[in-house]
């Protein structure tokens, strides 16, 4: 208890340690359209908070990244399931993913215009994109990877079939396929920014963080443009601690530290 | 924990009570692996007669076939020619009656020990999920792990490890016990807790046991019978019978006796067939 006191006292030391540096910076630079002071910053946040602009724009695109990513697990598990399972798929789809992960999914922003015009879908469809290949992959190396042992053991005890795959290969599966969602969240996460810089332009009525980072550029005010950068960090933060801590704090409480 | 033996309250006295084993015939087995194309027999003629609640040790060297003798009689794997019985019964798929303990633990790290051992008795019928517990509790107090009873499984010793297999594959109440080299991968002292408490636990729960080894001292501690086998084929060569009195320590001067024959005995076939060891 004390220990985390003073953890949290530490680190929150550090950040006014690098606040005080950015002000010392700003001094410095002397440019208020290059570098905006830390106060500034604040003043935009706490005003685009009060207006409720920043709020719905954190709303349209954590929206759009749960819709995307969603998806994305609609299809890429079950999808690492069939290849795993299933040579075929494997040397088809289980290749195509390896490639298409290596793509920069911001890259499908442009064919998902053409596709689905320059709307909410098109910027869904980027998400999907950027989460689904990763999901697919890590389902498919996790299945194909649990120790056979562990199958020979559910056997003898009489588990067979169906049986088998919810209680003995997906939980054995289970730490490399939350590495697979971590993996995409994160990938589909810098994709959907990019895709809102690219889409959200013209389309007024999605609103987004990389809509707001455009205004600010359009308004030339550096202190919007940082106020979004810090959100988009921040939200990024708290969906790790928020989504993906439990889960990983639950593996390595059952798999132990070598859990991956 | 022991009152739930003694006091009959329904289901879970009746199950902890029973206690079924099984006659074991092995039936002109044998076992051919193809191989780069190339036919090798690793179990010749395996015949083989093993009592109700006889605790029977095969020994012999590395490849010689005794894990896939046991994969056969836990129905893993099937004979190519020959058929094994139990109860009078073909096997021919892994079943309840015949649960399997590995040398490697293979306890599942998503479930905490009672998870584990509540695994098989949840496929197994006419219990609730109450009376599963109880049993589960039981078996774990049998090994001696009631502290650890929540406990993940990386937080276990080797040893502890496989008291939590053991109870596992006791827990659905198999009538055989089939062990592939259990103690294998631990520390003297902790496989001679081991010897003793598995030689209670059968003499408690009586079940039929086929125990794997390379060791023939362990072989002599824990068999009734001591089954030599020799590779290439795969054969049993002897069967020794250990007349010692239970419970055996292991560091008993007997029992070196009766292994210094056997390992003789062990040598002799094995410089028969021109293997160096
Ligand atoms: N599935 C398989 N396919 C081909 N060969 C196999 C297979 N399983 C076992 N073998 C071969 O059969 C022989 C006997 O193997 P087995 O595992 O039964 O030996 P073992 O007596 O248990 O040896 P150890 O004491 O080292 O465990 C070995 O030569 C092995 O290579
Ligand atoms: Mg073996």
């Amino acid at each position: 208890m004390k220990k985390t006191l003073i953890r949290i006292l530490l680190s929150a030391l550090g950040f006014c340690a690098i606040i005080a540096l950015w002000q010392l910076a700003f001094h410095l630079v002397d440019n208020r359209t290059k570098l905006p002071s830390p106060f500034s910053v604040f003043e935009y946040i706490k005003e685009s908070i009060l207006s409720g602009v920043l709020l719905s724009a954190i709303k349209g695109t954590l929206m759009r990244m749960f819709s995307g990513y969603a998806m994305g697990l609609l299809f890429g598990i079950p999808l690492g399931v069939l290849c795993a399972r299933i040579r075929i798929f494997r040397d088809t789809l289980g290749m195509l993913a390896l490639g298409l992960q290596a793509l920069p999914s911001v890259c499908w922003a442009i064919p998902a215009i053409l596709w689905f015009g320059t709307n909410n879908s098109a910027m869904i469809f980027v998400v999907l994109m950027g989460s689904v290949w990763s999901l697919l992959l890590s389902t498919q190396h996790g299945v194909m990877n649990i120790s056979p042992i562990y199958i020979r053991a559910a056997r003898t005890m009489g588990s067979k079939g169906l049986h088998t795959w919810i209680y003995v290969i997906m939980p054995a599966a289970f730490p490399s396929i939350v590495g697979g969602m971590k993996q995409g969240w994160a990938f589909a996460w810098r994709s959907l920014m990019a895709a809102e810089i690219v889409v959200a332009l013209p389309v007024s009525k999605a609103n987004g963080l990389g809509l707001q980072l455009n205004y600010g550029n359009d308004n030339n005010d550096i202190a919007q443009v940082i106020g979004i950068m810090i959100v988009i960090v921040a939200i990024g933060l708290l969906v790790d601690k928020i989504l993906f801590s439990p889960w990983e704090k639950m593996l390595r409480k059952r798999w132990g530290l070598d859990a991956k | 924990m022991q009152s739930l033996l003694n006091s009959s309250h329904g289901k879970v006295a009746a199950e902890l009570r029973s206690v079924p084993s099984s006659k074991l015939v092995i039936d002109k087995v044998s076992k051919t692996f193809t191989r780069n194309g190339k036919e090798f027999t690793v179990l010749d003629d395996i015949n083989l007669h093993i009592e109700e609640g006889e605790f029977v040790c095969l020994v012999g060297p590395s490849g010689c076939g005794k894990s896939t003798l046991l994969n056969l009689i836990a129905g893993l794997d099937s004979p190519t020619s020959g058929t094994i019985y139990t109860n009078g019964n073909p096997v021919y798929a892994p079943g309840r009656d015949r649960m399997m303990m590995f040398q490697e633990h293979a306890l599942f790290p998503w479930l905490d020990v009672l998870g584990n051992v509540m695994f098989g008795l949840k496929l197994k019928p006419n219990l609730n999920d109450a009376e599963r517990r109880e049993v589960a509790k039981y078996y774990i107090y049998l090994v001696g792990l009631e502290r650890f009873t929540h406990s993940a499984i990386h937080e276990l010793s080797g040893g502890m490890r496989q008291r939590v297999a053991l109870a596992r594959s006791l827990a659905p109440n198999p009538n055989v016990l089939l062990m592939d080299e259990p103690f294998g991968a631990l520390d003297a002292l902790t496989r001679e807790n081991l010897y003793r408490d598995l030689q209670k636990i059968w003499q408690q729960r009586k079940k039929t046991i086929v125990f794997v080894t390379h060791n023939i001292r362990e072989a002599v501690c824990l068999g009734d019978r001591v089954l030599l086998f020799s590779p290439n084929p795969g054969k049993i060569r002897e069967d020794f019978k250990i007349d010692l009195p239970r419970l055996r320590d292991i560091n008993n001067p007997n029992l070196s006796e009766v292994s210094s024959v056997i390992t003789a005995a062990l040598k002799q076939h094995l410089d028969a067939k021109g293997v160096a060891e």
